[in-house]
């Protein structure tokens, strides 16, 4: 992604990129438009939408700020795989029992 | 025995360098998976918790509604500039990262101070963050069904110290008994309760519900009980935001100590600031973490 050690211009791009998904992110939670409020699997859609939003600054500062883009590709998945098994995983089951433990109430 | 050696590889006797990353690079990104997987481990249980009591669950805007010197509600903003210092504070890294490949010494210093002023800024906030939690802003009747209700004024959240008519910053440590507040909405109609469930009472179904249901009023919160709601919310906050303030904490004092090192030429003399890089890994991921917290205890 760029040429990363000759000029600074990459770390101003990310930064504009984290800063307005970061604004989109505090504008939707403040305005909560309507039609975002409605339920699709198992939470509002505007929940998805931040979700989504976070993960992508969460893919520019790991594959950027922490170079792992230009890192080897066995490096990329000894780190990443880990998480994106693991975390998925563990969220699956826990959110799934949350609503069972609820339903038994 | 002379071919044996050379079959075997230089990677077993510790000469190379595995996936071209120097062994300081690839422990600490190691130890970032395991942070990784402790934080992740943090969140989803607190997602688990928001799943098994949906209804009552506390409203992340009617509890961090506060901007220093302003007045009124401000949902958000306070976490959006906290958001705003953490990812300027990453760019600082970055930038003080490259020039250390380019040999900068003083470019490096710059930045690596810059980044401290940032690390230290957000820390400063989370204090007055956490102050504002622990002394709280409206007050909680806590019931038997243990969920905690609010006051409120014509369908819209109130305060306990509205209708006190006091000030709950004014020096002076309240405290409430539940006939008080009873007492005080007979002589005030206008206010009456919200139900956890954020379900309106009238004045009088309010009284009759606190006659029936209302053990004791909550100021504030600690890690046993909280004005906000669920008594897991306060506990999840304390230590989802306390085990990622205590990392912001570590990351400044890394950075300082790489700092003094930089300006003593350290890293100039060794001939490379790899130094400066390992710690920008962990800076960035604190960053990271943030963007999650954000994300699941503010927004969703």
């Amino acid at each position: 992604m760029g040429n990363h050690s000759n000029s600074n211009w990459w770390i101003w791009k990310v930064f504009w990129i984290l800063l307005i998904v970061t604004a989109v992110e505090v504008a939707l939670g403040i305005i909560k438009p309507p039609f975002m409020m409605e339920v699709y699997f198992g939470t509002k859609l505007i929940n998805h939408i931040f979700i989504i939003l976070t993960l992508i600054k969460a893919a520019y500062i790991v594959m950027e700020f922490m170079h792992l883009g230009q890192e080897k590709k066995g490096l990329k998945l000894v780190i990443l795989l880990p998480a994106l098994i693991l975390i998925p995983y563990m969220l699956f089951i826990l959110l799934t029992e949350g609503l069972y433990a609820s339903i038994m109430i | 025995m002379s071919e044996h050696k050379e079959n075997t590889p230089k990677a077993w006797s510790g000469g190379d360098k595995p996936f071209n990353a120097s062994y300081g690079k690839l422990m600490m990104w190691f130890f970032l998976i395991t942070d990784a997987l402790t934080f992740s481990g943090f969140l989803a249980a607190y997602g688990w918790s928001r799943f098994k009591y949906p209804e009552i669950w506390p409203n992340p805007e009617d509890v961090f509604s506060h901007f220093p010197f302003l007045e009124g509600d401000h949902p958000l903003l306070f976490v959006a500039l906290m958001t705003f210092i953490l990812i300027m504070s990453s760019v600082t890294m970055v930038l003080a990262v490259n020039y250390g490949h380019k040999m900068q010494k003083n470019k490096v210093i710059l930045w690596l101070a810059l980044t401290i002023v940032g690390g230290s800024i957000f820390l400063l906030s989370q204090a007055w963050e956490w102050g504002h939690f622990i002394h709280g802003d409206r007050g909680g009747i806590d019931t038997k069904t243990e969920s905690v209700v609010h006051l409120a004024k014509d369908n819209e959240l109130s305060s306990i110290y509205d209708m006190m008519g006091v000030d709950s910053y004014d020096g002076n440590e309240y405290e409430f008994t539940v006939n008080q507040i009873i007492t005080s909405l007979e002589e005030n109609p206008e206010y009456h309760i919200r139900k956890a469930n954020r379900e309106f009472l009238t004045n009088e179904q309010s009284i009759s519900y606190l006659n029936e249901n209302a053990t004791e009023v909550i100021l504030g919160a600690n890690l046993t009980r909280n004005e906000y709601g669920h008594r897991l919310f306060a506990d999840y906050f304390y230590f989802i935001t306390g085990f990622h303030g205590f990392h912001v904490f570590s990351g400044v004092i890394l950075l300082i100590i790489i700092l003094i090192n930089v300006i003593k030429g350290t890293y100039e003399r060794r001939g490379h600031y790899e130094m400066v890089e390992k710690v920008g890994l962990y800076w960035h991921f604190v960053d990271l973490v943030w963007v999650f917290v954000f994300t699941f205890f503010y927004l969703v």
